[in-house]
């Protein structure tokens, strides 16, 4: 492990029970680092593990098999009081801003919570750290003692990076942080991240759906389905050399605000449904829906690992990976024995 | 004629905070086969704007007129508002869930819409047709699908079932409010593809409400972009994106994620209370070019360019100021 390593996952699993006594592997055996400065963005469709693997990367969850390390020690087996000291260094802020505020309690005592929780600051002392805070994320220090609701959706989300950022963590996890936002408040949250990361060289880990905000904010993308990571690789890297066909299709479906573009590119659009993680696919994970899928993709899984022609950082699981300029618009599955 | 005609359409609720004026004198037509794509941000009044016309918002204050082929939507009375819509008016919502009973088998509830409004289809007739439409929104296996419940469907099936229902009786107009907004972008191409397939096919009018500029760039003939409750600007799609004249259209592109270079330009500041709307034009408060009589005075909407199709609620220089000015 190297020294900008500030955490890494290793073939970490998750698997949750169902009341069908079935099993779902909503994290199917993930490996990555996170390097110290970066924002390793995670992107990917409604049940991918996105979420999941970000909570396993917190320890909010504890993993079914595989290891989590922060800082070059593991924290997979750690308990509960073990890891209070670590929850200085990594925190979450989550996508729904009504949700995670206490509608009954006063902001001034919400993101005064972690001063509490670790016995940092008290009195007065608590109330001017608070203040300095709402200051810091573009809230006004005078609305102490107001309660969320007085807020409005981008100003609730400010208090949650508040309430994050209060013991000066190393790592934020951004769980769809701007999801809920109308897309000029989310420009402005979006920016305070930015600047805030920059202030006290932050690592984020930013999982989104939205491509084009990952893309705006990430230096890596790791792009998921169904439970496994499909291709890594450095923003640039990942919209101008797409190896995925995944990765292609999911760009491809993003709308983009401008006409000429809308109008002139072939869109692939996927076949089917994600299929369920109960249940996933042999082989392949994605080759019941993939453009480009030949007999061997139901047969074999991928590992994930660099096409011989790309840098080293440029990862993808596939077969038969993109080359440059390919058409998939066109593609046909060939499922069938030669 | 265009084939709905909204004109000074006003909607306001009485709440105990005081008066809520959601919509305050919108205007626009619905040409026969066209998409009037209708976009802004939370609490804009683009939802309430169709609901009301649909007659959705009880209790609320309504006054306008919204002419659909003769009659006006707004005065007319519960049995033919019924009658038209379903039959005349389709409409999807963003949750599919919550549009479809739980306990009633898929192609039952699409039989019973065909049959109350077609009292002489025989209950075969009808579930053939609603085996058929299933086919045509791209359902696999319709026939045996068909006596699915709704949630053995994902939810990018069960809003192709919704445009199916909306889509039964042929309708000239549908009205999809924010119809993809809860899928994922993959499964968004796939039921907007079909619901272009569907347009080019029956020439249906659609109104899309949608907050995503992308989704507009992609479907919309024409735009219309609201911001509380009013409309600052509307063009044909190409000069909203190319040849916009209100800072707000400006505000809203500039924050897009994709258009932006390092840092994003956001729009300062929350949009204005609906319940005390300031004096002026209610973006002033946001507005880079603010200048006084923003805030003295609203502007109306006004032809800023040659297209007579292009109207802006701005008091900038336009197209045509000079033609104006002499």
């Amino acid at each position: 492990m190297t020294d900008d390593v500030l955490l890494k996952v290793d073939d970490v699993r998750k698997n949750f029970p169902t009341q069908s006594k079935e099993v779902v592997q909503a994290v199917a055996g993930v490996s990555l680092e996170v390097h110290k400065g970066e924002t390793l963005g995670l992107v990917g469709e409604t049940g991918c593990g996105k979420s999941t693997l970000a909570r396993c990367m917190a320890h909010l969850y504890d993993v079914t098999s595989g290891s989590v390390w922060f800082e070059g020690k593991d924290i997979t087996k750690l308990s509960r009081k073990a890891m209070r000291p670590l929850r200085r260094d990594v925190q979450v802020i989550f996508q729904d801003p009504y949700g995670s505020l206490n509608p009954r309690r006063r902001v001034g005592s919400i993101i005064g919570d972690p001063f509490a929780i670790h016995n940092i600051a008290s009195g007065n002392d608590r109330k001017k750290k608070v203040q300095e805070l709402m200051e810091l994320v573009g809230l006004n220090p005078e609305h102490y003692n107001r309660f969320p609701a007085e807020f409005s959706g981008g100003q609730r989300q400010r208090i949650g990076v508040a309430r994050a950022l209060a013991l000066r963590p190393k790592l934020v996890i951004c769980d769809e942080p701007v999801s809920a936002l109308d897309v000029s408040i989310q420009a402005q949250i979006i920016n305070l991240l930015a600047d805030l990361q920059k202030e006290f060289d932050l690592t984020y880990v930013f999982i989104s759906h939205d491509l084009s905000v990952v893309r705006h904010v990430s230096n890596r993308i790791a792009v998921m389905y169904l439970g496994k990571i499909v291709e890594l690789a450095p923003t640039d890297e990942l919209f101008g050399q797409t190896r995925h066909p995944y990765t292609r299709a999911l760009l491809s479906a993003l709308p983009v605000a401008d006409p000429d573009t809308a109008d002139s590119r072939e869109q692939i659009i996927l076949g089917g449904d994600i299929p369920s993680a109960t249940n996933p696919p042999e082989g392949c994970r994605f080759h019941t829906r993939c453009p480009k899928a030949r007999l061997d993709c139901a047969a074999g899984e991928p590992p994930l690992e660099p096409v011989l022609t790309d840098a080293y950082n440029h990862q993808t699981a596939c077969f038969y990976p993109l080359t440059v300029g390919e058409d998939l618009s066109t593609a046909v599955p060939d499922l069938k024995a030669s | 004629m265009a084939l709905l005609e909204v004109r000074d359409l006003r909607v306001s609720f009485d709440t105990p905070d005081g008066t809520v004026h959601a919509v305050r004198g919108l205007s626009y037509d619905v040409e026969a086969g066209q998409t009037l794509a209708v976009v802004g941000e939370s609490g804009s009044g683009k939802s309430v704007s169709t609901q009301t016309i649909t007659g959705l918002t009880r209790g609320a204050k309504v006054s306008g007129t919204a002419f659909f082929d003769g009659t006006d939507l707004i005065t007319a009375d519960q049995s033919t508002l019924r009658r038209l819509r379903g039959a005349q008016i389709g409409m999807i919502f963003q949750d599919p869930l919550s549009s479809l009973h739980p306990q009633y088998r898929i192609g039952w509830q699409i039989v019973e819409m065909i049959r109350a409004h077609d009292k002489e289809i025989s209950k075969q007739a009808a579930r053939k047709r609603a085996a058929d439409l299933l086919t045509l929104v791209g359902i696999p296996r319709a026939a045996e699908r068909i006596d699915d419940y709704p949630h053995q469907f994902s939810g990018g099936m069960r809003q192709r079932v919704m445009i199916a229902m909306a889509m039964a009786l042929d309708p000239a107009l549908l009205i999809a409010d924010e119809p993809t907004t809860a899928l994922d972008v993959t499964v968004q191409a796939q039921v907007l593809n079909v619901m272009r397939r569907l347009q080019e096919q029956f020439g249906t009018a659609i109104i899309l409400i949608t907050h995503d500029l992308g989704v507009v760039a992609e479907m919309a003939d024409e735009v219309v972009v609201m911001y509380a409750g009013a409309v600052m600007e509307r063009a044909p799609r190409r000069d909203i994106f190319y040849r916009n004249h209100h800072p707000y259209t400006q505000g809203l592109l500039a924050s897009l994620p994709a258009r932006s270079g390092d840092r994003l330009t956001p729009i300062p500041g929350t949009p204005p209370s609906l319940i005390s709307l300031p004096k002026g034009c209610p973006f002033a408060a946001r507005c880079s070019h603010v200048f006084d009589k923003c805030r003295a005075e609203a502007p109306p909407l006004i032809d800023v360019a040659r297209d007579p199709r292009h109207q802006s609620a701005c008091w900038l220089p336009h197209e045509n100021s000079e033609a104006i000015a002499s």
